[in-house]
C-alpha cells in the first residue's frame, strides 16, 4: 500500500479507506450514511463522463478498493456544481469528498491523467507565491502543457482577453505575503502531508 | 447608507473586471457603501481544496480573519463571485459546526498572528444584499431607462444557490430573486428551466469537449426561450459562457451568438447609465445588437486580432517570408 498521508500511517492498526477518507474531509462528511440510492449520479452534469458514478465509488470505499478508487477519474470530473449535495436525501457531503478524493490521489500519485492534478497545482502554485490567482501564468502553462494543439486558438482567446483589459499581463502580491506563507505552512503541517 | 464589507476575489478584479466597473457605478444610485477587506487572499476557486484540504480552509480562514478584525460597524462580508462567496460561507459554517477543524484553521492562522472566531462575520453574496437588503422597491424608484422590450434568460448558475450553507436563497434548484430583480429594472424575463445548470466549472481546463456540451446545453436553452441575452452573477458562468462561445460553436458546427452580461451592468442601463461605464462592450459576444433594441448604443467593438496565416497544404511553392498584408491581400 502506498503511504500518502501521516494521518494513516500513524494509525495502528491503520485506517481503512472509509475512515481515512472521512477523516481527512474538514466537517462531518456523513459519508458513513450513504445508503446508495443514486440521487448523485443521476443529478451530476458530468456523470456520463465518469468511470464511476459518486454512488459506486462511496461503496468501492466501504470495500476498501483503494487504488481503484483513486485511480478514477470521477473526481476530477466533478464541477464542484453541488446538486448531488443538495439532492442527497442522507446530507452526505458528496462535493467536499470529491476535493478529498482528489487531494489524496494526488499524494499517492495514483491519478492516470495529469490534466486535472496539473491544473491544481499550478492554481496552488501561484496562489503560494502570489496571495492572488494568476490568470495568464496558469493558462499558459496549462495549454502548453495539456491542450498544444489548441495553442493557437487559445492565443487568440488571451489577446481578445488583453485588448478588453481583462487580464493581467503580470501576477499581483498581497502586501502580507509572508504571513500568509506561515499560515499555509502550518497548516500543511498540521494536515500531514507537507 | 449601509457600511459592508467587500470581498472582490481575483477574478473581480481582472477577467470579470466590467463585473467590478458596474457595481462601483451603481453603488451610489443603490446608496451601498463597500469597504474592501484590506489584503484579501485568494479563496482558493475549486483547485486549492483538491491538493491541501486543510490548507484550503486556513487561506479562506486568513480573509475571514482580516475581514472580523476590520468590521467596523458592520459585520457582513460581501462577494460577488459565487465561487468566493461559497468559500467563505462554507468555511465559516464548517467552522462552527466542526470543533476539531476550527481549532486546526486556527492554530495555523496563530502561525500568522491571526484569529477567527466562527460566527464573527456574515458572508453574502451581492444578489443577497440588493434583492434583501435594498429590495425591489427601491430599485424600481430609481429606474429611468426601463429596459422593456428586453428578453433575458437569468442564469444563477450552481454556487450561489448551491450548497447556500446559510440558507439564504429560496430554492437550490429554481430560485426567483434574479428573476424578480430584471422585472423589476422592466426586461421581459423568460422561465428560464436551465437557471441553476452548470456552466461547466473547470472543465474547459480538463477536459474542454464536456465543458462544451454543458455550455452548449445553456445556450440552446436560453435560444429557445428565444432570450436576447443571458444575465449572470458570477465571474466564472460569464467567462465560460462568453468566451468559450466560439468553441462551442466550432465544436458542435452551431452559430450561437449570445450575449452574456452581468446583473449589475443591466441595473446600470435600467438606472440610465452608459453603455461604456459599466464595461459593456468587453464582452466577447457582442450585446450591441440586442442592445440596441432598447435604444442603448454600445461602444464600438475593437477590431479582432489577425489571423495567423497558414500556408494551404497544397501550395508547392517554397515557404518564403510574406510581403506586407496589403500587397499579398492585392494580389
Amino acid at each position: 500500500m502506498t503511504a500518502f498521508v501521516s494521518l494513516d500511517t500513524a494509525h495502528d492498526p491503520p485506517l481503512n479507506l472509509l475512515e481515512s477518507v472521512e477523516r481527512a474531509t474538514p466537517g462531518h462528511s456523513r459519508l458513513e450514511m450513504c445508503i446508495q440510492c443514486g440521487s448523485c449520479g443521476g443529478s451530476c452534469p458530468s456523470g456520463p463522463d465518469m468511470e464511476h458514478t459518486p454512488r459506486q465509488l462511496f461503496a468501492m470505499i466501504r470495500a476498501d478498493m483503494r487504488d481503484q478508487v483513486l485511480a478514477s477519474n470521477a473526481p476530477w470530473y466533478c464541477v464542484s456544481c453541488y446538486f448531488c449535495m443538495v439532492r442527497c436525501p442522507q446530507d452526505v457531503h458528496i462535493t467536499d469528498l470529491m476535493y478529498t478524493l482528489k487531494s489524496m490521489a494526488i499524494n499517492a500519485g495514483l491519478y492516470r491523467d495529469r490534466t486535472g492534478p496539473d491544473l491544481s497545482e499550478s492554481f496552488v502554485g501561484y496562489v503560494d507565491s502570489f496571495g492572488r490567482s494568476f490568470e495568464l501564468g496558469l493558462a499558459t502553462r496549462h495549454y502548453l502543457r495539456h491542450q498544444p494543439k489548441e495553442l493557437m486558438g487559445r492565443a487568440q482567446m488571451g489577446l481578445g482577453m488583453l485588448s478588453r483589459g481583462r487580464i493581467d499581463l503580470t501576477p499581483q502580491r498581497i502586501q502580507a505575503i509572508d504571513q500568509l506563507q506561515a499560515i499555509l505552512r502550518r497548516a500543511r503541517e498540521l494536515e500531514g502531508s507537507a | 447608507m449601509t457600511n459592508y464589507l467587500f470581498y472582490p476575489g481575483c477574478s473581480m478584479t481582472r477577467s470579470s473586471r466590467p463585473y467590478l466597473d458596474s457595481l462601483l457605478a451603481i453603488r451610489k444610485d443603490l446608496n451601498l457603501s463597500l469597504e474592501e477587506v484590506h489584503d484579501w487572499n485568494c479563496c482558493g476557486a475549486t483547485e486549492y481544496h483538491s491538493v491541501h484540504r486543510l490548507a484550503a480552509y486556513a487561506l479562506i480562514g486568513r480573509n475571514l480573519a482580516l475581514a472580523a478584525q476590520q468590521a467596523n460597524g458592520s459585520r457582513t462580508v460581501v462577494a460577488g463571485c459565487s465561487a468566493c462567496y461559497v468559500n467563505l460561507a462554507k468555511t465559516d459554517r464548517y467552522m462552527r459546526e466542526d470543533a476539531l477543524l476550527d481549532g486546526q484553521v486556527n492554530e495555523a492562522l496563530a502561525a500568522g498572528g491571526l484569529s477567527y472566531r466562527p460566527g464573527a462575520v456574515a458572508v453574502r453574496h451581492l444578489l443577497d444584499i440588493i434583492f434583501n437588503d435594498i429590495g425591489l422597491e427601491a430599485i424600481r424608484q430609481r429606474v429611468s431607462r426601463p429596459l422593456t422590450g428586453l428578453r433575458v434568460a437569468p442564469y444563477y448558475g450552481c454556487m450561489i444557490v448551491r450548497p447556500d450553507p446559510d440558507q439564504r436563497f429560496s430554492s437550490t434548484e429554481y430560485p426567483h430573486e434574479l428573476d424578480d430583480l430584471l422585472s423589476a429594472l422592466g426586461a421581459t424575463v423568460i422561465d428560464y428551466p436551465l437557471k441553476t445548470h452548470c456552466c461547466g466549472g473547470h472543465m474547459t481546463q480538463i477536459s474542454p469537449p464536456v465543458a462544451y456540451g454543458l455550455i452548449r446545453r445553456l445556450l440552446l436553452g436560453a435560444e429557445q426561450y428565444r432570450a436576447d441575452i443571458m444575465v449572470t452573477l458570477c465571474p466564472m458562468c460569464q467567462l465560460n459562457l462568453d468566451a468559450f462561445q466560439v468553441d462551442v460553436n466550432r465544436h458542435f458546427e452551431a452559430d450561437s451568438h449570445m450575449p452574456v452580461l452581468y446583473f449589475t451592468q443591466l441595473i446600470g442601463l435600467a438606472f440610465g447609465h452608459g453603455a461604456e461605464e459599466l464595461g459593456i462592450g468587453k464582452e466577447f459576444v457582442t450585446a450591441r445588437e440586442a442592445l440596441s433594441r432598447i435604444g442603448v448604443a454600445v461602444p464600438a467593438e475593437e477590431a479582432p486580432p489577425p489571423r495567423p496565416r497558414r500556408r494551404a497544404k497544397d501550395d508547392p511553392s517554397l515557404p518564403m517570408p510574406r510581403m506586407a498584408e496589403s500587397v499579398e491581400e492585392s494580389e
